[in-house]
């Protein structure tokens, strides 16, 4: 029997698949003949991309020159350093997954499936080389200091300093030091391809986040001079386009200097990057400083807190949260302008693509050099985004 | 001066307070002395500066005239002396101002961990002691937006508590709430009137003003009009514009 309360069942044609392919799909005998045609139109593009890619493509322009695309002139007898920082960045993966939980372990499990893809790539490609036997060892150590990680909450005020820490161990590693035996020096000239892109990007993202910060308070600061100052360099940095800021760095940065500094290029691009993202990070962030409610600040006075905890404790946490979608939007543009530095003479994944192009042998295979290095680009800008989206999904517990 | 049970410590002395905010004069010769213990309940009409001026007391709003010493202590412009009276005053918000970002217990401990320099465990126990005296122990670990608007002006209540100051200053502090949740704000403040605190109170709550008050001040126009008992105020307003606001309010 019926009775007003009683809870019925959807139709079986509205819910589940069938419901949704009727709906969108097959509502109307027009829609239908677009949905065939739009199969067609994929299934003739996949196919035939899917056949270029498995049968016509010369992929040996990529397997030859392997070595080149991850670190370009990196000494091959040196690049064990390279894969030695690899291996600190799996460890503080898996211990950042094992102590935190929740978000950091999806990404700890997103870099473990990554490592697996590439195992079972080089697995096909290479058999039992030298980088398949470091990327097996890295998936072992990512999840082995998970498990001896796992629930540490105590071991979590150690994670955020020993991630500072490797980034100068990482930077240390890779340079050496001049006339040492067991780490000598490989000048940054030699730094090139993925390597290159990534530290040009790694550093001038952890160099201009603390300085754009401060541009972003400088900029609202009550002082007279330094908001001057700040608004000065903000909108002069902004209104010059980045290739005119390498330039500049690569010209003027040894005339500030006194004659006998020498700095070499690497370091000059790193500044420039850095210089040039401080100042859009600086305005992003100043977007979030003016979101927070007058309340806040109030409030946090009232309980007697001095106005640099109430910055560091109530206005940044909740301004940066704010933010971090344009950040992260800021800080991809930034990895993919990485590129840049080819006109000052650096040679990066991009550099290395031209120069591979060059060889007699790899002629005119411009489609697979470049459909490779885009998909490299893709692969991390989307990590980033990926890793800013459950970033923000986690942090907006506290959200009004 | 001698100290006798009968003659309480003046713990706020506020003489010819005056403030402008740009041109507009908004605070005209403000005169108040507070003893401790007292409870008192501040209303009138609104834009008439009685919130501008419990927020000069400390020091959310400068003063630019006049002068105010809060339990011996007279503001200037010194910043020391500024944070000295912040650590004795407690103050809750209209909004409740709640940190969002933090849980409520960290929200009561932030600053006596930051400002009395307490150990966590000390802190902690202290705000679940409060927590525990507004009747939401349970809410200890949730998040602001997970509380309803009366439990967030516990929680913030408690925050101001926890820095153990001797006065408290209410901002409207229920003009925010749903109807339902006025009392449990009310029943925490009127224990805390009960239990010696020194306290000003913005409200329109006449019901909470006639039982706990000790005394009742009217404002309008950024001057004190008339001041007395509950008794006195509701029975025998001596001014026609207190008696057409009590007759506004009340009926």
């Amino acid at each position: 029997m019926t009775t007003a309360t009683e809870t019925l069942e959807p139709p079986r044609t509205s819910v589940g698949v069938l419901g949704w392919l009727k709906k969108n799909l097959f509502s109307t005998w027009y829609n239908t003949l677009l949905t065939f045609f739009m199969l067609w139109v994929i299934w003739a593009g996949g196919s035939a991309l899917l056949s270029w890619v498995l049968t016509t493509a010369r992929w040996e322009v990529i397997t030859a020159n392997a070595r080149l695309f991850l670190v370009g002139a990196y000494p091959p007898d040196q690049v064990w350093r390279v894969w030695l920082v690899v291996v600190i960045v799996s460890l503080l993966f898996g211990l950042s997954g094992g102590v935190w939980g929740g978000t950091i372990r999806t990404f700890t499990m997103s870099l473990a499936v990554g490592y697996a893809a590439l195992i079972a790539l080089s697995f096909l490609v290479f058999p039992l080389s030298e980088g398949f036997v470091w990327l097996f060892a890295n998936l072992v150590i990512l999840l082995v200091t998970y498990a001896l990680a796992r629930d540490r909450k105590t071991w979590q005020r150690w994670m955020i300093p020993l991630w500072l820490l490797a980034f100068g161990v990482t930077i240390v590693l890779l340079h050496g030091f001049a006339k040492s035996e067991w780490l000598p020096e490989v000048s940054t000239t030699r730094w090139g391809g993925l390597l290159l892109t990534f530290m040009l990007s790694i550093v001038s993202i952890v160099m201009s986040f603390p300085l754009g910060v401060l541009l972003a308070l400088g900029r609202r600061s009550k002082m007279p001079v330094v908001r001057l100052f700040c608004i000065l360099y903000i909108e002069l940095v902004r209104g010059v386009p980045l290739v005119t800021i390498l330039y500049m760095t690569q010209i003027m940065l040894p005339l500030f200097l006194p004659g006998d500094v020498r700095i070499d290029n690497v370091v000059r691009a790193m500044a420039g990057m850095t210089l040039f993202a401080a100042a859009y990070l600086a305005e992003n962030v100043r977007g979030g400083l003016q979101a927070i409610p007058e309340g806040q600040i109030e409030a946090a006075l009232a309980v007697g807190l001095n106005n640099a905890l109430v910055i560091l404790f109530i206005v940044l946490p909740q301004a940066l949260r704010m933010v971090i979608p344009a950040i992260v939007g800021l800080f991809i543009a930034l990895f993919k302008d990485t590129t840049l530095v080819m006109i000052v003479g650096l040679v990066d994944l991009l550099g290395v693509g031209r120069s591979v192009l060059a060889q007699p042998e790899f002629m005119g295979l411009q489609i697979e050099v470049y459909i490779f290095i885009a998909t490299i680009f893709f692969i991390f800008s989307y990590a980033m985004s990926f890793a800013s989206y459950r970033l923000e999904q986690a942090l907006g517990v506290g959200k009004r | 001066m001698n100290e006798s049970p009968q003659k309480p410590k003046d713990i706020i002395i506020c003489r010819d307070v005056h403030k402008w905010f740009d041109r507009l004069h908004v605070l005209r010769g403000v005169n108040l002395t507070v003893q401790q213990g007292q409870v008192v309940v501040l209303f009138g009409p609104s834009g008439s500066g009685k919130s501008t001026f419990i927020r000069t007391i400390n020091r959310l709003e400068e003063h630019q005239r006049g002068t105010i010493i809060v339990d011996g202590i007279e503001m200037t412009n010194d910043i020391r002396n500024i944070h000295a009276i912040r650590r004795e005053i407690g103050m809750v918000f209209q909004s409740f101002n709640l940190f969002p970002h933090l849980t409520a217990l960290q929200n009561i401990t932030l600053a006596p961990i930051w400002v009395r320099r307490w150990p966590r465990e000390k802190a902690e126990q202290v705000a679940m002691d409060l927590l525990r005296r507004v009747g939401i122990p349970e809410q200890a670990h949730k998040y602001p937006a997970q509380l309803s608007g009366g439990q967030q002006q516990r929680v913030a209540i408690a925050r101001a508590l926890a820095m153990q100051p001797k006065i408290m200053l209410f901002d409207e502090p229920t003009s925010a709430l749903d109807p339902e949740m006025i009392k449990e704000v009310l029943d925490v403040m009127t224990e805390l009137a009960r239990s010696g605190m020194t306290m000003i109170c913005v409200t329109h709550e006449m019901g909470f003003a006639r039982s706990v008050a000790d005394r009742m001040v009217f404002m309008d126009a950024g001057q004190i009009i008339e001041e007395g008992t509950p008794e006195q105020i509701f029975n025998n307003p001596q001014h026609e514009r207190t008696k057409q606001f009590l007759s506004q309010i009340l009926h």
